[in-house]
């Protein structure tokens, strides 16, 4: 038993479990599920960005070969369905709340940008839908678009309820004593930079297949959900006004969320309400341009920073006034994702004594903006990082020296930042020296140099981030205007013969749950990993849960497993006390076995779940039978990993192309349980931090139209846009719960874009460059070499 | 309409289809094996990789009727009973896969390539892996295992 646990516990990087299904393609998602008498659902949608409905004409579609439905916006109307609902709202500068307009499920009266839904055609194949559609006449008054959202206050007002197109205007910290900060600062570093918009591609587009039975008036949806508990809630409790019984909804495998998949979209329940009026299953499968254009898009901020100094280059004050784009309408954590999870991550890993921060989150003609992976601690990291390396830049220090003297003191922990959060525990600097070795930081020079006898420019730039993870403590975020709790759920249902069924409230899509969470239960239990069996994504078979985003599974998932498990020990305790006829208190458990201290006498795990389901000789009077504990697990903080990355690149002044050479990761995630699929996370985040400062940029043109709609004009991440990486750790366990564990996913793409585009500034600094906005395409590098080859030729 | 005979990871398929179906939409809606993918519209991310007459080809890029008589691998036909091939092994162990969406049109793509070149280098495997696009892995961990499924391939 001992030799297994060694083998398969927490801290051992075992090969996944859930590997075979997928490497032989049998993997199930939901566009790979059919129904007996299903039908395809295709949307009709807006190719203007802005208009009045004049009329809808389906006549023609209606009687199209193959229709059984066409359906707009007032049909959902009669029916009273009600639309996708705001999960967090906050308060804004002048008393008022966040400004909540309706979100109707199919166009009524209006659409706000291409792509919104102005129509269902349902027919029996997709072909024919498609055909049909085209056959629908909307007859529009186009308005005047709203595109740039910084000055979207002065276009045309989108919604009733939106005046200005404001959806909020937001404040967080002393702006008295920032500014009285700033106004004796020795220096104050300003800078202004964008946080460009990205689509979050997860490579499986989104789908749903909705089912009616109209025996016991319920309905099941199949869908490509990150959390298919609150997919129910919302759908039931807020958009059909019907008991969650009735709504079985089950996210399978999912091919990737990356926080696009968190939300209740209008195509999901519009397939529910159209199964039980065709009183026929129905589906829909996005195609990619439909994902570019209707998926919640990322990021898309300005920031202007402005960071004060005082005579020893050490920190006194920060403001960042911010404007982002949250798009039409207001999505799930829109309105979280810009404030509470951005404006609470500006200390990064500073002692900052002054903080302000203003956010105002603008409506535009372009479709919603919510979370993609970090969901607004990458934007935070982004202008704090930058204005770290250009203000070390400016008073001539080394930007690793810089950081160092103003990260908080190890012995500072717990630390109060200025903007709500305590950090629990953290240690900055063996991460940063770690990463430093890592990449060789003190040859660097020497590097440079042969670069340039190449004719190349070589750069390095580095970025310590901190991240707020493990979504959260449930009283924390309701006094932030969250409406929903988060902890999270787990159910240990022990088997007869001794094997485990875990049911998790989390949901995997990619992160390997099915490994990890096992590990746990094997560890803790002394059993062979093998025995154990994890259930996620079925809310008929799963307890409430809130699902996977926010680096929050393990943090708050595992430790609800975690904490079932100790139930199950402390159950299994008094059963072997009976059994071995001894006091509860004298039993040691370890390693599978239950134990009468100091005596040989001992029951193995497996005897006691033997004992439980039959209770011949039990206590019974005392104890119920059977062997299975829910545990529903609040965090009492967030979880604050952290760390450093360091980015080396070669840029050639002939194309303008940006090659990352080199990247050296070190992060701090507390005590790790599968280092490899860790290591997996962040390889991933990393590359699409490189994809959004190098490659990625979602464009929409002055009329509303996205430009970037396809991968022959977004530009992905490939292999051979990508170097090897190199990962490292520190640890300092999270103290606040069991597992000492913090979250992964999100770490590299919240820590890699400013240290590859402080890089890029770096690599060009010999030239005088010393801005470069995201994404570094060729051309933007290109131009930026040639002027400043002019400028000093004048 | 019209009838379509190919031989599909072995077996022979034949089905009446119309004449504009797709070959991965004969794979996945008429056949019924779905584990070959459908990512993008536009031909370039590589999740509906086959191998047609041991080439590896995009099967949302041909007509099903361009395959006719054909010999068809898809991910489903690529072990042999329970045993992995090589590449399938070598990105279990190497961790080359996360959600799994992509995997299939990477693997066989990766078989193609390393059955061309088995002292494939990491740069040609970067460069090779071009046409598939992964979200998860940073490809990072696929480079490694197509590094280690050439290996065991004989390379």
């Amino acid at each position: 038993m001992n030799e297994v646990t060694k083998i398969d516990g927490i801290g051992s990087s075992v090969r996944r479990t859930e590997d075979k299904k997928f490497l032989t393609g049998k993997g199930r998602y939901t566009d790979d599920i059919n129904r007996p008498g299903q039908v395809q659902a295709y949307f009709l949608r807006s190719d203007v960005a802005h208009a009045e409905i004049k009329s809808i004409d389906t006549k023609a579609a209606q009687s199209a070969p193959g229709v059984v439905g066409v359906f707009t916006g007032a049909d959902i109307a009669v029916d009273k369905v009600g639309g996708p609902i705001c999960g967090w709202v906050v308060p804004c500068r002048d008393g008022s709340s966040t400004k909540e307009p309706p979100h109707p499920l199919l166009a009524q009266g209006k659409v706000r940008f291409v792509g919104d839904a102005v129509a269902v055609v349902v027919a029996e194949t997709m072909e024919q839908a498609k055909s049909a559609a085209e056959l629908i006449d909307v007859d529009y008054n186009e308005l005047t678009p709203v595109v740039d959202f910084v000055n979207a206050d002065k276009g045309a007002q989108i919604h009733e309820e939106v005046p200005n197109n404001c959806y909020f205007d937001w404040e967080l910290g002393d702006e008295g004593a920032t500014n009285k900060a700033i106004e004796r600062a020795a220096k104050v570093v300003k800078l202004s930079v964008r946080n460009n918009r990205l689509v979050p591609n997860a490579m499986e587009p989104r789908s749903a297949l909705a089912e009616y039975d109209s025996l016991d008036e319920s309905y099941t949806l199949h869908t490509t959900s990150q959390n298919p508990h609150l997919t129910r809630l919302v759908l039931a409790a807020f958009m059909f006004a019907i008991p969650e019984s009735k709504l079985r909804v089950i996210a399978p495998d999912v091919g990737g969320g990356f926080g696009s998949k968190i939300y209740v979209y209008i195509e999901e329940a519009v397939c529910v309400w159209a199964s039980k009026k065709i009183g026929r299953p129905v589906k829909w499968t996005a195609d990619r341009t439909q994902a570019f254009l209707t998926d919640c898009h990322g990021r898309d901020h300005v920031n202007d920073v402005q960071l004060a100094l005082d005579e020893n280059n050490k920190i006194i004050g920060l403001r960042v006034d911010t404007v982002c784009n949250l798009g039409a309408y207001l999505s799930a954590f829109s309105v979280v994702v810009p404030t509470i999870l951005h404006g609470t991550l500006l200390s990064g890993q500073y002692d900052i004594p002054a903080i302000y921060t203003n956010v105002k989150g603008m409506a535009t003609n372009t479709v919603n903006v919510d979370a993609y992976r970090g969901a607004g601690r990458p934007e935070a990291t982004y202008l704090l990082e930058r204005t770290m390396e250009t203000a070390a830049k400016e008073v001539g220090m080394d930007p690793a020296e810089f950081r160092r003297i103003n990260f908080i003191p190890k012995d500072a922990f717990p630390y109060q930042t200025q903007v709500a959060l305590q950090y629990d525990i953290g240690d900055y600097e063996p991460h940063l020296d770690k990463a430093m070795e890592m990449i060789d930081y003190s040859n660097f020079e020497k590097r440079r140099a042969e670069a340039a006898k190449r004719g190349m420019y070589r750069g390095i730039g580095m970025s310590s981030y901190i991240e707020a993870c493990g979504l959260a403590p449930s009283a924390v975020v309701g006094a932030l205007g969250g409406r929903v709790g988060q902890w999270e759920s787990a159910s240990v249902r022990v088997n007869p013969t001794g094997t485990i069924s875990v049911f998790t409230g989390s949901h995997s899509h990619g992160q390997g749950h099915a490994t990890t969470f096992a590990q746990i239960v094997a560890d803790k239990l002394g059993i062979p990993m093998e025995n154990v069996e994890v259930i996620h994504g079925d809310t008929d078979k799963t307890p409430f849960g809130m699902g996977s985003y926010g680096s929050r599974s393990l943090a708050s998932g595992g430790s609800a497993i975690s904490k079932a498990v100790d139930k199950i020990i402390n159950k299994s305790k008094k059963i072997a006390a009976h059994l071995l006829e001894a006091s509860e208190d004298d039993i040691d458990f370890k390693d599978g076995k239950f134990v009468v201290g100091g005596t040989d006498k001992e029951k193995a795990f497996g005897e006691i779940a033997l004992a439980a389901y039959v209770p011949h000789n039990y206590p019974l009077e005392t104890l119920e039978p059977g062997l299975e504990e829910n545990a529903f697990y609040d965090p009492t903080n967030f979880v604050f990993p952290s760390g450093t990355h360091i980015a080396e690149v070669e840029i050639d002044p002939a194309t303008g192309v940006v090659e990352v050479v080199d990247w050296a990761a070190c992060d701090d995630f507390g005590n790790l349980v599968n280092p490899m699929i860790v290591e997996g996370q962040v390889h991933g985040g990393i590359a699409q931090g490189i994809g959004q400062a190098l490659l990625e940029d979602a464009h929409y043109d002055e009329n509303g139209q996205l430009l970037t709609a396809s991968y022959m004009d977004y530009c992905m991440p490939r292999a051979d846009d990508l170097p090897s990486f190199k990962v490292g750790y520190t640890n300092t366990p999270c103290t606040h719960n069991d597992l000492g564990v913090k979250g992964c996913g999100e770490a590299g793409a919240i820590a890699s874009p400013p240290a590859l585009i402080n890089a890029v500034i770096d690599a060009l600094s010999p030239l005088g460059v010393t801005d470069m906005s995201m994404p570094a395409t060729p051309q933007k590098v290109w131009k930026a070499i040639q002027e400043s080859q002019s400028v000093a030729a004048e | 309409m019209g009838e379509i005979s190919l031989k599909l990871n072995g077996k022979l398929e034949t089905k009446d289809v119309a004449d504009n179906t797709l070959l991965i939409d004969f794979i996945r809606e008429h056949v019924g094996l779905t584990g070959t993918h459908v990512g993008c519209d536009t031909s370039q991310c590589g999740a509906c990789v086959i191998h047609l007459d041991g080439v590896s080809v995009k099967a949302c890029t041909m007509l099903a009727k361009q395959a006719e008589g054909s010999e068809i691998v898809t991910i489903e036909g690529l072990a042999d009973g329970d045993e992995l091939h090589p590449m399938q092994q070598a990105f279990h162990e190497n961790h080359g896969l996360q959600c799994g969406f992509c995997t299939p049109g990477m693997v066989m793509s990766a078989v193609e390539m390393v059955t061309k070149n088995k002292n494939i280098s990491e740069d040609e495997i970067r460069k090779g892996l071009e046409g598939n696009i992964c979200r998860c892995t940073g490809y990072h961990n696929i480079v490694q295992s197509v590094k280690a499924g050439a290996a065991k391939m004989g390379g």
